[in-house]
């Protein structure tokens, strides 16, 4: 068949399936008339495939380019219509947060517990060896770090933490973010580095936490500090641990890739963890916000604080391990 | 065919679908603009938030990590793969498969930008786009996207009015295209240029010139002339 008697037998198919494809991606059209939509999804596989098949016949009988072309981006509109998924954002989160945040934390719970391991045992050996000396103290953090840090947490404080006035707690929380989302960056990137930065990072974090909580217990802060931590303790230290533990994965995986390439295998690593990534990120965000409105109060009694805190412990501990099991997908 | 580097995608219809590429030159310029947009909206937050004091900073500091941040993902997630910048030079992301781009490729690849932009101005990127088989980026090759020009009008159709000449040689049908080729292009050159490549048939046609040529094109074409 030659060209022209081609294109003039199937123009008007193609001219209907491009008048098709632009109400589809037309969000407002889409959302006027749902009963057009429900049309032209009956017919629109049939005719798709129809223009598939021209395609090929135009490409195999040498037709001008300017018919192949126009057929090619009809049939790649069409492709993007007919395998677009297009679920809604909030079936997502929620999926997401029953389902998926909670499924891949099992999943990679073995570098998680070595993440925590690398977390929490520094931090009680370096409590222990400053019980034992404590001038190690300072091996850590400058003494004027550690008078700001005593400032902070003087029980005679009205209010706790860093110097403010309480209508700056919106900058604190943008403060919180953009320091937990540094720590918990630096402790996953790391881990590109075939898990050598996540130790690192993992480990003088943990140093930290333990030298700066047993010094101002012993020295009668405590009570200030821990129920300033007590609130957003769980959130942040759970989401240090799960980058941390991602960096591990992929660190092992850099280093072990098994039959696969090596940046393959660390693709694939990331891509199977990205909902930990996500999960962190929110798990951060929280932490940031129950750090700048709520810990730095003083009007509740300790107790509640403390209360608040054991509760969101255990709060974590019952999401991590039974949410998202009972759905056998 | 054409001398662009094309991708070409295998659907499950049994046909492949190729798109043209887009190169380290396009993607740096698309980059550019949306750079540019980046930072006159963070220069705006900048000079009015400051009215409401510390609330401003506070939201300044979010806004800007937001912006920063999600301004990548949201547009090429939501608004078919293109950031205004890619737009506005005609390119889209999409998977190698050709679907159209998602959460979570898109995520991938712009968190990988980090990588990319080491140790300077985007040199990890530029080099793997330069070697890369289908110009990807190292957050390309991680998410499995590629970036290509979504708008692919190769050229126009033919729009001579000559009389069907009949071709009296066997041609091959990729002769005959390249003859189609030339009817389609001829109305973009210049006189002179199209009596030179007419010219180029003398040993094959006898008397050839452009009109002529396009007259044995029609003919190829199968166009009906009308009186």
């Amino acid at each position: 068949m030659k060209q022209d008697a081609f294109e003039a037998r199937f123009v008007p198919r193609w001219d209907r399936l491009e008048k098709w494809i632009a109400t589809l991606e037309n969000r407002k059209e889409r959302e006027q008339d749902a009963e057009l939509v429900r049309q032209i999804g009956k017919e629109f596989p049939a005719a798709y495939r129809e223009v598939c098949h021209h395609l090929a016949l135009a490409k195999a009988r040498r037709y001008s380019l300017a018919l192949q072309s126009r057929l090619n981006r009809l049939a790649l509109t069409g492709h993007r219509q007919l395998y677009r998924t297009r679920t809604p954002v909030l079936t997502l989160i929620g999926r997401f947060l029953v389902h998926e945040f909670p499924a891949c934390f099992r999943r990679h719970w073995k570098p998680i517990a070595w993440s925590a391991v690398l977390l929490y045992l520094p931090a009680l050996l370096m409590a222990f060896a400053i019980s034992i000396d404590s001038e190690l103290l300072y091996s850590l953090m400058s003494p004027r770090d550690v008078a700001t840090m005593e400032e902070m947490y003087d029980p005679g404080n009205d209010v706790l933490g860093r110097e403010r006035a309480s209508d700056t707690d919106v900058m604190m929380f943008g403060y919180y973010i953009h320091n937990n989302v540094t720590i918990g960056f630096q402790v996953f990137a790391g881990g590109l580095i075939f898990g050598i930065g996540s130790v690192f990072y993992l480990v003088f974090n943990g140093l930290f936490f333990g030298a700066v909580g047993y010094h101002l217990s012993s020295i009668g802060f405590a009570q200030p500090f821990w129920s300033f931590v007590s609130g957003h303790s769980s959130f942040e230290l759970t989401a240090i641990v799960i980058f941390g533990g991602l960096g591990l994965a992929i660190g092992y995986r850099a280093i072990a890739p098994g039959r696969q390439r090596r940046w393959q295998a660390i693709a694939e690593q990331a891509r199977d963890g990205m909902a930990l990534i996500y999960g962190g990120t929110l798990m951060l965000f929280a932490a940031a916000f129950v750090e700048a409105f709520w810990s730095s109060t003083t009007w509740p009694p300790p107790l509640v604080k403390y209360a608040v805190g054991v509760a969101f412990w255990v709060l974590h501990g019952l999401y991590f391990w039974g949410m998202g099991r009972s759905a056998a997908r | 065919m054409l001398l662009d580097s094309r991708i070409h995608i295998a659907t499950p219809e049994g046909v492949e679908l190729g798109l043209p590429l887009a190169g380290v030159g396009a993607r740096s310029l698309a980059w550019l603009i949306d750079a540019l947009i980046k930072f006159v909206a963070v220069s705006i937050m900048s000079i009015a938030l400051p009215f409401l004091d510390d609330l401003g900073s506070g939201l300044y500091l979010i806004g800007s990590f937001l912006l920063l941040w999600f301004y990548n993902v949201g547009f090429e997630v939501l608004r078919n793969g293109a950031t205004p910048g890619k737009k506005a030079l005609g390119l889209c992301v999409m998977h190698t498969n050709g679907t159209p781009v998602g959460w979570n490729a898109s995520v991938i690849r712009n968190l990988v930008r980090f990588v990319d932009m080491l140790p300077g101005c985007y040199a990890f990127g530029c080099i793997a786009v330069l070697l890369s088989k289908h110009f990807q980026r190292l957050g390309d090759l991680a998410a499995g996207t590629v970036v290509v020009f979504a708008d692919d009008s190769v050229s126009t159709a033919r729009t001579s009015a000559s009389k069907p000449l009949p071709v009296r040689v066997p041609l091959s049908l990729d002769e005959q295209q390249a003859i189609l080729s030339f009817a389609e292009r001829a109305p973009g050159l210049n006189a002179e240029r199209a009596e030179e490549l007419a010219g180029l048939l003398n040993p094959v046609f006898a008397d050839v010139n452009a009109e002529r040529l396009q007259g044995h094109a029609n003919w190829l074409a199968g166009a009906v002339h009308r009186e």
